[in-house]
């Protein structure tokens, strides 16, 4: 490559801010259209890093539809201080904007198999393209389940979404929360509970699971699974390290041998499951 | 003469190359005593070099001595490496100016001039060729580091004396480079016939040895010069294994994490000091008005805590697996990254200790099976 010419893959492209979503006390949608060129196409599972002036950047998934690529979809939790800075973002603010970075959920591989989305908590956002992917070819697959848990009713992204999938779409869609609160008359229980539910009659071999949630989460949700008879190589988790970068340069996203910025941030169980278990790693 | 790759000459003294180098435009780095090291900076002149200086290494330990008088290159390596030149430990990545309605990015690259690096050992050839890798990793290439390598001419000095730290031979990145350099000198006979061997190593290598003083090299010379790398490398104790990074794997419990990390101070020496490293955190700085931005790539080292920091708390907390990453990744995970060791047995990270932590030896602990 003519390095004199080529882009510097740490300068971002400044997008503008065209809507935003309240979705959770601490937690907003914005939907993002790029100010320098076209919009660039992504795949679901991937994130971006987004930069808020004078602030810094952070990697967020990109939760929209990879079908329109023109809107840019991002969900981020005030949790510090970029996170905080992107969620104040309004509509017409600029921020900048690197990416699409990382492996993406292997949706297509899955038709003719029961596809399996387990979410937990904000897991939901980097699973949401992917579960608009399959219902948009529901009947190329045996079945299309979501099984979504958050910690209160309150912690419920994308409520009514959820709500549409399970109503309007064909999707199977069970919903658990760990601690319940007045008024909610669903499930109450972590995700690992409802397992053998939501795989119902399926042929545990003809089932592919994607898993998004804190690490606990999937590392317990993968273990019940292959127990129940799912196939590890059919089983996907969605990793989350520091990062700086984004490219392999900064180091900080290291997981063993892999970077989780680059080889991730979606993995095959079969490949990292033992890798899940070791503590600090 | 007509120099050509692959060709030998013989020189009398390095100062007339390096009057080449200044006089064709090139700006030269090269070894310096400062401040009771050797350092790499601009040279003006051979008379900058640390000429008759040596070297007394150990674990934990650093001093430069009296050496043979006449002997131009009887130190080896310092605690810098080049890569502050080629991968500098503060960058300004980019900077943006608040507009009206949103802000503008400025991305100009900073002025890098065509550089000679001058003396460059064999290790840190191969400490080079690994940061080459990891900066241009077949997705993605840092324009930066890509420009400066481009603009970068390598005049080795291949190694006549080892430190007690070296353990380059067990790695082999050293005593001796067959390849990698444009020019490389070899010191012959200080005490003696004092000359030195010229290898010409590419294109622009022997351009610039054309104008220069030389006989040709002679059975003798080479001779004097395959010694010298044979001495070099029978100096050397200190080794690791070929199949080190098999045996690291599957350790994360060995109880020699823990007691390495009694003795470490987490203070990340060893990671600034190493040629290979390249983790680096990025950091944002405002003027008072907030008008104008800047954003800075700057070194860093997975011994801080907050390197692996994520929402809740660093995913590694504890000392241990601190120094677990840095051993592992070096010696063991480097090669499903890049095919090769992440360390090249400079010995830094063992002199530049400062409780004389030797990773030769806490390999062989960890790869021993009583894990
Ligand atoms: C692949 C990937 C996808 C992500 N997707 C989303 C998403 O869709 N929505 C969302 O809200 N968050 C997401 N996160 C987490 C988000 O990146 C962090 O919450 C954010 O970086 C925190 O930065 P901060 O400055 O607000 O917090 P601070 O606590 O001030 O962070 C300090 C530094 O620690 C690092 N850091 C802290 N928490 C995390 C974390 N969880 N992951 C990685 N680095 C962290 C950052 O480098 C940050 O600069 C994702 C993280 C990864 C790795
Ligand atoms: S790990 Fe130590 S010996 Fe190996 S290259 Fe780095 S500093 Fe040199
Ligand atoms: S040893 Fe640590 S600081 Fe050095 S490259 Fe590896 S992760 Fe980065
Ligand atoms: S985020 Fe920098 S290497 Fe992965």
């Amino acid at each position: 490559m003519d390095a004199a010419n080529a882009q510097d893959p740490m300068v971002p492209h400044r997008y503008r801010v065209a809507e935003v979503w309240e979705e959770l006390d601490d937690v907003t949608t914005m939907s993002l259209l790029p100010v320098d060129g076209p919009p660039r196409p992504f795949k679901a599972g991937q994130f971006n890093m987004l930069y808020a002036y004078g602030v810094g950047e952070a990697a967020i998934s990109i939760s929209g539809d990879p079908a329109v690529p023109e809107r840019l979809i991002h969900t981020t939790r005030n949790v510090g201080r970029v996170s905080a800075a992107l969620t104040r973002l309004r509509a017409g603010d600029m921020l900048g904007v690197r990416g699409p970075f990382g492996s993406d959920w292997p949706v297509e591989d899955q038709k003719g198999r029961h596809m399996l989305f387990v979410a937990g908590g904000l897991g939901l956002a980097p699973l949401r393209g992917a579960v608009c992917q399959a219902l948009a070819n529901r009947l190329e697959y045996e079945e299309v389940s979501l099984l979504f848990g958050a910690r209160s009713p309150d912690d419920l992204l994308y409520r009514s979404q959820v709500a549409e999938w399970g109503a309007f779409s064909g999707a199977n869609v069970e919903v658990t929360v760990d601690m319940a609160a007045r008024g909610w008359t669903g499930h109450v229980g972590v995700v690992t509970t409802r397992l053998e539910r939501i795989l119902g009659t399926s042929d545990p071999a003809n089932v592919s699971v994607f898993i998004c949630g804190p690490e606990i989460m999937m590392r317990f949700t993968a273990q019940d699974l292959t127990e129940l008879g799912v196939p590890a190589s059919r089983i996907w988790v969605s990793m989350e390290r520091n990062m700086k970068c984004a490219l392999g340069f900064c180091g900080h996203c290291q997981w063993g041998p892999d970077f989780v910025c680059k080889d991730g941030p979606v993995f095959r169980y079969d490949q990292i499951g033992k890798r899940l278990a070791i503590r600090e790693i | 003469m007509q120099a050509a790759p692959g060709d030998s000459f013989v020189i009398s003294s390095p100062a007339p190359l390096i009057g080449a180098l200044v006089g064709a435009g090139w700006r030269v780095i090269g070894p310096q005593e400062v401040d009771g090291t050797i350092a790499y900076e601009e040279l003006r002149t051979a008379d900058d070099l640390p000429r008759g200086r040596t070297d007394d290494q150990e674990a934990g330990h650093y001093r430069l001595t009296e050496g043979r008088p006449e002997a131009w290159f009887d130190y080896v390596v310092g605690p810098q490496s080049w890569k502050k030149w080629l991968y500098p430990s503060r960058r300004k990545l980019w900077s943006a100016t608040k507009t009206a309605d949103g802000f503008e990015i400025d991305d100009r690259a900073e002025d890098y001039p065509k550089t000679a690096f001058f003396g460059v050992r064999p290790c840190e050839i191969a400490a080079i060729e690994r940061q080459d890798a990891v900066f241009d990793n077949g997705s993605f290439t840092d324009t930066d580091y890509a420009r400066r390598r481009a603009a970068t001419l390598i005049v080795a000095v291949q190694c006549a004396r080892s430190a007690a730290t070296c353990f380059c031979a067990s790695m082999n990145t050293g005593p001796h480079a067959e390849e990698g350099f444009d020019l490389a000198l070899t010191e012959l006979d200080p005490d003696g016939d004092h000359r030195f061997l010229l290898q010409i190593g590419s294109a622009q290598g022997a351009a610039l040895a054309d104008g220069l003083p030389l006989r040709d090299a002679t059975g003798d010379d080479h001779a004097t010069a395959r010694l010298a790398a044979a001495h070099a490398a029978a100096q050397q104790t200190r080794r690791l294994p070929a199949d080190i990074a098999p045996r690291l794997k599957g350790k994360e419990d060995h109880p020699g994490w823990q007691a390495v990390a009694e003795k470490c101070l987490h203070c990340a020496n060893c990671t600034l000091a190493c040629p290979t490293c390249f983790c680096s955190d990025v950091e944002d700085t405002n003027d008072l008005t907030g008008d104008h931005t800047e954003r800075w790539r700057v070194w860093d080292s997975c011994f801080s805590l907050d390197f692996s920091y994520i929402h809740g708390g660093a995913v590694r907390q504890d000392p241990a697996a601190r120094y677990r990453q840095w051993l592992t990744h070096k010696l063991s995970s480097w090669h499903d990254q890049f095919g090769s060791s992440g360390c090249v047995g400079c010995g830094r990270c063992i002199a530049w200790c400062p409780v004389g932590i030797d990773i030769t030896e806490e390999a062989a602990v960890i790869a021993r099976d009583d894990g």
